[in-house]
């Protein structure tokens, strides 16, 4: 065997594999890169004609508003990135935080972590009942949440029954969770923080994690090699669902008042948000990262807006209109790194 | 040579779909270090046996022995376990993630806490890529890679695990002349460790050059297992088709009149090549081959659907271009393609506006309103002359049976008036019963002056109903053979790529 010439082909083969690599990582950045650059050019934009804008209280107050969709977003990714969608994240956000509201309304001296502990449940238990429908009796995730988001807020209205739960009905400690400060940082922001942080490292380091990208990539291929579909794709909703509990007792917390609306539309919200993110509507691309900057953007733009004092008619246009720039970016992005990858490789 | 104990062993398998008994009583042995060509006609049961050892089907009963302890292949995973790993026909990759999770998607080694090992990952592939001497690493993203590629991934996933007995389902399907050499280089190399190979191809020099014993499997039954030394291409043939003809196939004689469709020298890149042929009135010209053969592709070209690069169409001795199906309609074309769901049948419609489908504008008034009365008439008279079997023309597509489903697109095509008229697999998917009552119809047309273009992969129906046959292989005429002097072994000869002089 002519050992050299093989190596040499191989040398110089790898070499522009490897540069094409590195290439397609690069580009792979550069959607989340394109966020930062879009957050920048949102805050500069504002700040300049508002000082206010950047200062750091308000920054805070920006990144405090949106913590709790931030931490619904990222139960919703795990959905999508599994090719699926939940719409009733924003249902099950409103339950949670009437009923523990309630709950704790009917019972103050409640143990607070009881609480907390009853929401996630919930949820944990609102989500379970969207996976079973959607993993074993094997409907579209769209028709079964779509009925979920209004069976769970049908819910909602039935318990509460056009009452609400007032500040003054609940203990002062319970308002003031979502104003605590840990080393500093404002409560509700930690949290969400930690949660992204979690779930960034469990998508990028466990099988299971790798798993729902496989799944979202290509579901028929993913039951060939022995994957356990109904189960990955059933912790996904259920964990959207236990993020979502968790989400809406902050709600309680943070907005004091609550009543069987709270929560209404979230879900579009957070979807928004996802796929501006850059995470792929059919799935098997995206990241926590890039949902948590389209969370950020989305916050920034409402915020800039309302301070700019535009008409808040203008807020739900531009939300519109972010959505489908980041949608068709990311569509052209994508075909444009295709085309250039296969004349790469003709060449 | 061969160890006393094999590796696998496959005893008694039946498989039963619904009625369809897919494989009959099969058994075989599988030798560690042996390469075992499995050959069979389309639906001989290859595909499914290969799905019962991936662990994707369980078999009715029977039995699978690892050195000769009886296992049971509950699922994917579990067959992946005992070694045993799949290429399937179709690359069944993760085009959005990498190459080296494609490779350990499930299975990647992992760190302390269950931390999966990316940096570890990426070492064993790239020293698996190097073995198999890939040009592309193991960050490479699947989606840009070339299917040779893919199945090179596919192959590096088999050596990644500890593989005992490695099943390629077609492997060298889509692969160029130099992509396959590469591919038996592995394969050889594979053996040389002592790994059983079992290896399905329809390609008899692949066969005669790899392969160190040969199975035949013929309508689900085990026909022969033999060394490769022991049989002759002929013999492999015979094996394959030598299925008893059956009398269900009551071909009427018909006049035939002149030449109605000529094609000369058609060529499609990559699809077909230099392709001529005519079609009588009253003849039906059948379209023998293998499953990829570019039959349909020329079926295709020759109702517009795509564009031949070179060659001609005469109709009448008139030279036409079609570019739309709309166009070969107006000439009186009519093409009833194999997937009757995708392209032919509106489920969700009944019998009345399937068949009347093509035809509608000619049903209508200026508004586009449509004369329900004449519609109602057309359908029912296809209804009876086809003898379509249901509670009434309003019956809906979708609750018919198949071989009543294929009737129904055959007289939406009829009721378009065709004088040639291009059936693709028509029988394909329906019951025997059915399937001759399509037969009958298709030879009555044919005695009612239509030219029949007829493509089957089913060998004995294209003997049966045809009065000359086309053999095409790989996108070329590799034999043309009238009624009289076409036999199985011939025109299977003329589809495997031996190109014979038929006259």
């Amino acid at each position: 065997m002519d050992t050299e010439t093989t190596v040499n082909t191989h040398v110089t083969s790898k070499a522009s594999s490897r540069g094409l690599a590195r290439m397609v990582a690069r580009v792979g950045q550069i959607r989340e890169l394109g966020l930062l650059a879009v957050l920048g050019v949102v805050v500069a934009f504002v700040g300049v004609q508002e000082p206010r804008f950047l200062a750091l209280s308000n920054i805070e107050q920006i990144l405090q508003s949106i913590a709790i969709i931030a931490i619904v977003a990222v139960g919703e990714t795990l959905v999508i990135l599994s090719r699926n969608v939940d719409l009733s994240v924003g249902s099950i956000v409103g339950l949670s935080a009437f009923a523990s509201a309630d709950l704790l309304k009917g019972n103050p001296s409640l143990n607070l972590w009881l609480v907390f502990f009853f929401g996630c449940l919930l949820g944990a238990v609102l989500g379970a009942i969207n996976g079973v429908l959607i993993s074993y009796a094997g409907i579209p995730s769209i028709v079964v949440t779509l009925g979920t988001l209004n069976i769970y807020r049908g819910i909602d209205f039935a318990i509460a029954q056009g009452s609400q739960v007032n500040a003054y009905d609940v203990p002062e400690s319970f308002l003031s969770i979502a104003a605590n400060r840990i080393l500093g940082i404002p409560l509700l922001i930690g949290v969400a923080a930690v949660i992204a942080i979690v779930a960034s490292y469990l998508l990028r380091f466990s099988r299971q994690g790798r798993q729902v990208y496989a799944i979202g990539s290509n579901p028929d291929a993913a039951e060939i090699i022995g994957i356990r579909k109904a189960r990955i794709v059933f912790s996904t909703f259920l964990l959207s669902g236990l993020l979502s509990g968790l989400a809406g007792v902050l709600w309680a917390s943070r907005f004091a008042l609550v009543d069987s609306h709270a929560a209404s539309g979230l879900e579009l919200l957070v979807i928004a948000a996802v796929v501006v993110g850059g995470v792929n509507i059919n799935g098997g691309t995206g990241s926590i990262l890039g949902a948590m900057l389209g969370t950020i953007i989305l916050g920034t733009i409402q915020s800039g807006l309302e301070i700019l004092r535009f008409s808040p008619f203008w807020l739900q246009a531009i939300y519109g209109a972010a959505i489908l720039i980041a949608v068709t970016l990311d569509a052209v992005i994508t075909r444009r790194v295709g085309r250039l990858l296969t004349e790469r490789r003709l060449r | 040579m061969t160890p006393a104990q094999p590796l696998v062993e496959l005893r008694d398998i039946t498989k039963r779909f619904g009625d369809v008994e897919v494989l009959h009583h099969v058994s075989f042995q599988l030798f560690a270090g042996e390469v075992h060509a499995l050959v069979g006609e389309n639906g001989a049961g290859k595909s499914t046996l290969v799905k019962i050892l991936a662990g994707v089907y369980a078999p009715d009963s029977g039995s699978i022995l690892l050195d000769g302890e009886p296992v049971i292949l509950h699922n994917p995973s579990q067959a992946q376990r005992l070694g045993f790993a799949v290429i399937h026909q179709q690359p069944s990759l993760f085009p959005d993630l990498d190459v080296a999770e494609n490779i350990y998607m499930g299975r990647q080694p992992l760190g302390r806490f269950g931390r999966v090992d990316w940096g570890l990952m990426y070492r064993e592939t790239n020293a698996l890529l190097q073995r198999l001497d890939a040009h592309f690493d193991a960050r490479t993203p699947v989606r840009s890679l070339s299917i040779a590629d893919q199945q090179l991934i596919e192959i590096a996933k088999a050596l990644s695990m500890e593989t005992r007995l490695l099943v390629m389902d077609e492997p060298t399907a889509a692969l160029s002349a130099r992509e396959v050499e590469d591919l038996f280089a592995i394969v050889r190399q594979l053996r040389a460790q002592g790994v059983a190979i079992l290896f399905i191809s329809h390609r008899f020099e692949e066969i005669f050059d790899i392969a160190d014993r040969v199975t035949v499997l013929r309508d689900g039954a085990h026909i022969l297992t033999k060394p490769v030394g022991e049989l002759t291409q002929a013999e492999t043939v015979s094996a394959m088709v030598g299925r008893e003809m059956s009398a269900l196939f009551p071909k009427q004689e018909a006049a035939i009149g002149s030449v109605i469709l000529e094609v000369r020298g058609l060529t499609r890149a990559g699809e077909f090549r230099d392709v001529s042929f005519q079609v009588r009135q009253g003849e039906i010209l059948g379209f023998a081959g293998l499953v990829g053969a570019g039959r349909t592709e020329v079926a295709r070209a020759v109702f517009g659907i795509t564009q031949p690069e070179a060659g001609t169409i005469l109709l009448g001795g008139q030279e036409v271009h079609f570019s739309s199906p709309t166009e070969a309609m107006r000439h009186r074309i009519a093409y009833v393609p194999e997937d009757r769901y995708q392209h032919g049948l509106v489920r969700e419609f009944p019998i009345v506006s399937n068949v009347t489908l093509p035809i509608w504008q000619s049903l209508s008034n200026w508004l586009g309103i449509i004369d329900q009365r004449r519609e109602r008439a057309i359908a029912t008279d296809y209804y009876n002359r086809l003898r379509i079997r249901a509670t009434g023309i309003g019956q809906l597509a979708q609750s018919l049976s198949g071989g009543n489903q294929q009737k129904v697109v055959i007289a939406k095509w009829l009721a378009t008036n065709p004088r040639v008229l291009i059936l693709d697999e028509p029988t394909r998917g329906i019951d025997i019963g059915a399937k001759a009552e399509v037969h009958r119809l298709i030879s009555q047309l044919a005695t009612e002056g239509m030219a029949i273009i007829m493509i089957s992969s089913e060998l004995p129906e294209v003997l049966a109903m045809s009065d000359r046959i086309l053999a095409m292989h790989e996108g070329r005429v590799t034999g043309e053979f009238n009624r009289n002097e076409a036999d199985q072994e011939r025109v299977m000869f003329a589809a495997m790529g031996q190109v014979t002089d038929g006259h």
